[in-house]
């Protein structure tokens, strides 16, 4: 198995407010799972706490990764074992080219990997190969990373990004939020391309429409920080034509 | 070298450096005056370095102007009084004029002990070799060392301690000392005209162009000893040198006063490259003991054509004080000014520009980096002057601040004062913070913490950095490093 969280709770570093409340979830490799659910829910709390942002502390439970305790890594440690995260507003560092970014990111992960850097000629190539599958610009290497990038193009070089360092695990963290659907598209097509039996996806999303376009093989509807239903992707029409409320409800009922 | 290889050796001078590596001491038999500053203190000065009788008028006059000033504290910079008869005015290895013992493999004069402590900081003395750097060393008080001089008179050249020159060149000393910086500029440059120490002195004569680097390295040694270089750099028509200074002084728990004074005079067609890169020992986590940086830099463009930049990266001290300017008074003349501040723990840093248009057509370019972490205060403070007479003055000011952390201060305070309607001023000002937000984004890429800053900050600075000598570059991005260490978190 290559993710095995159970019984996950964690709350705001600050302030101590509760957002995960007990969450199991299990992706085999090659596992395409959607995460769906409400505003408030703690979809962005899951991603972050996964990746190992320090603005949540989780207070009970464990994640295994690869067979690894997850929580006890540095988020430079888990990128590098894997993990990727896709970001809802990938961050803008200015002065600093996408391909500097890249080829320390690249090497970190390699070096990890156990194998030799890619001095600036290999990066080069190595960089340019992955970029025709995305239709990226070719200016896009020598600018600062995400400065002046359209919203667009931010999720684009993330997916790019993705594809240079050939993660286990991509966490989307609705990446689609504040897309228009030609956008969709490209950032759909991307990780259609990505996807390999070795390869597992959580694409976290409030809305159905990326589902479209990257079919899942589990859904998973997140409320209350837990996961109160999984399904295949007849659960994705299901909510599409009756919401979030009776899922909630009957969940509710249920206790 | 690849680049990312280049983080990996500064990790490694980052595991190397844990503190202040200039820090430590040097033990050698020297010569230090007692404590205090008054008339008989000067005269012994001047009596010690021999000096002619225009040179002890010089330093009386400036001294008699010292007595009336206030002690200025208007810089965005908190110090309490300084008791000036706390110092000592002058302390030199004894060693320095001494006869070379015959067994000893050393440089003619120099102390072997001061010469191992340049060593140790990088600075070769042999002037052999494969340097491309001309060095004039100096140790407190004095200069103890300049070489390459001979290859460098053949040129024509002069490059020696600015003592030397009083003896040797008393017309040309005498003809631009302080007519750039007047004796009763201000109460620093006051003060430094009265105690002078040593500094270095360069000339560089009509239409030659330096083939090296010439460099002056700095060192405080004694403890309560003030450090007052005077240093003169006059380049002639049609001529090219390009001048580096180095500084640093031994860990101590009080502060250290170094007032200095540069005088830099450019004549028709002739140009000036200026860099620093200071790194003064700051202090301790409070800032307690490090050094005080109090100078005056400035630089006249008296021909046409003329062009005058100083490049500076300012990491140490305890406060700086400093405003390295140009006055542009030949037609077409140019100013530029690129610096690079950077404040940790409880630095203060308040350091700018002036740029004074006299000239028609002259043009001036500022690019200033503050980077502030820890609790640390940085502040710019520039003047873009536009005389009446300086019709088509052109000016370019760009001032970024980075905040890193959320305990530090950066502020801008630009003056622009224009006096002709002909004038073109552009003023661009950023203000960005390194947040946990680019952290988390590099680090879920792979990219360590410490890369990560040295990443960020690298690029803040780049334009900067591109304007110093190749080696100095270097090492002022290591400097960086080091002094960010502990910065976040």
């Amino acid at each position: 198995m290559l993710l095995n969280v159970e019984n996950l709770h964690a709350e705001v570093a600050e302030g101590g407010q509760p957002i995960l409340k007990g969450l199991n979830l299990q992706v085999e490799p090659g596992e395409v799972h959607a995460i769906m659910g409400p505003n408030g829910a703690g979809k962005s709390t899951l991603s972050s706490v996964l990746a190992g942002r320090d603005d949540y502390e989780v207070t009970d439970g464990s994640a295994q990764f690869d067979g690894e305790d997850l929580l006890e890594m540095d988020p430079e440690e888990r990128a590098r074992k894997g993990v990727f995260l896709a970001f809802q507003y990938p961050v803008e560092i200015p002065g600093v080219s996408n391909k500097l970014f890249m080829q320390t990111a690249v090497n970190a992960v390699r070096e990890e990997r156990g194998q030799a850097p890619l001095d600036m000629f290999d990066f080069d190539e190595y960089a340019q190969s992955k970029m025709s599958t995305l239709n990226m610009r070719p200016d896009l290497l020598e600018r600062s990373v995400n400065v002046g990038f359209s919203g667009g193009e931010k999720k684009r070089n993330d997916m790019y990004q993705m594809a240079l360092l050939e993660p286990k695990l991509c966490i989307m963290d609705e990446t689609d939020s504040g897309l228009d659907i030609d956008a969709l598209k490209v950032v759909a097509k991307g990780v259609n391309a990505l996807r390999s039996p070795e390869r597992s996806f959580l694409v976290v999303t409030h809305y159905q429409r990326l589902l479209d376009y990257i079919k899942p093989d589990v859904v998973h509807v997140l409320y209350d920080g837990k996961i109160v239903k999984s399904g295949g992707f007849e659960l994705v029409e299901k909510l599409e034509n009756e919401g979030y409320d009776q899922i909630i409800q009957s969940h509710e009922t249920g206790q | 070298m690849t680049e990312a290889t280049q983080y990996q050796e500064i990790n490694d001078l980052l595991s190397k450096n844990q503190h202040y590596k200039e820090g430590f001491y040097t033990q050698t038999a020297v010569e230090t005056f007692e404590k205090g500053l008054n008339e008989t203190v000067i005269r012994a000065i001047s009596a010690k370095k021999n000096e002619p009788q225009w040179m002890l008028d010089f330093r009386l006059k400036a001294f008699e102007h010292w007595k009336k000033m206030p002690e200025p504290h208007w810089a965005k910079a908190e110090y309490e009084p300084l008791d000036y008869q706390d110092y000592s005015y002058y302390s030199a290895p004894e060693c320095n004029q001494c006869a070379v013992d015959e067994d000893e493999p050393v440089e003619e004069g120099i102390d072997p002990e001061v010469a191992k402590a340049f060593a140790a900081l990088g600075v070769p003395l042999d002037g052999s070799g494969e340097s491309d750097v001309a060095v004039d060393a100096i140790f407190d008080s004095v200069s103890v060392s300049t070489t390459k001089r001979e290859e460098l008179s053949k040129l024509g050249i002069i490059f020696c301690s600015f003592s030397e020159a009083v003896q040797e060149y008393p017309e040309l000393v005498q003809q631009y000392l302080g007519t750039v910086v007047p004796h009763h500029d201000n109460y620093f440059a006051a003060l430094n005209s009265a105690v002078a120490s040593d500094g270095t002195f360069v000339y560089v004569p009509e239409g030659v162009r330096c083939p090296v680097d010439l460099s002056t390295y700095f060192r405080i040694n004694e403890a309560k000893t003030g450090q007052f270089e005077r240093t003169i750099l006059i380049a002639e028509k049609g001529s090219y040198v390009s001048y580096l200074e180095g500084c640093s002084a031994p860990v101590r728990d009080t502060y250290q006063l170094h007032a200095a004074v540069v005088e830099v005079i450019v004549h028709e067609r002739a140009e000036v490259k200026y860099s620093t890169v200071q790194n003064w020992y700051p202090g301790d986590e409070d800032c307690e003991g490090g050094i005080l940086n109090f100078v005056t830099k400035r630089g006249v463009c008296e021909g046409d054509h003329a062009k005058l930049s100083w490049t500076q990266a300012e990491t140490g001290s305890a406060i700086t004080w400093k405003y390295p300017s140009c006055v542009l008074k030949g037609d077409h003349s140019i100013g530029e000014f690129y610096s690079v501040a950077l404040t940790n723990r409880r630095q203060q840093a308040d350091t700018g520009t002036k740029m004074i248009h006299l000239g028609k057509n002259t043009r001036s370019t500022i690019i200033s980096k503050g980077l502030s972490a820890g609790h640390s205060d940085n502040t710019y403070r520039g003047l873009v002057r536009i005389l009446p007479g300086a019709d088509n003055a052109r000016n370019f000011t760009q001032c970024d601040s980075m905040l890193i952390g959320n305990q530090c201060g950066a502020h801008t305070f630009p003056y622009i004062e224009v006096e002709n309607p002909s004038a073109q001023m552009e003023h661009e000002a950023t203000t960005s913070r390194i947040g946990e937000d680019q952290l988390f984004y590099c680090q879920q890429r792979g990219i360590s913490e410490q890369d990560a800053i040295s990443m960020i900050v690298n690029g803040f600075c780049k334009d900067v950095f591109s304007e110093l000598p190749l080696e100095f570059a270097q090492e002022a991005e290591e400097l960086l490093a080091v002094s960010l260490e502990g910065s976040v978190g």
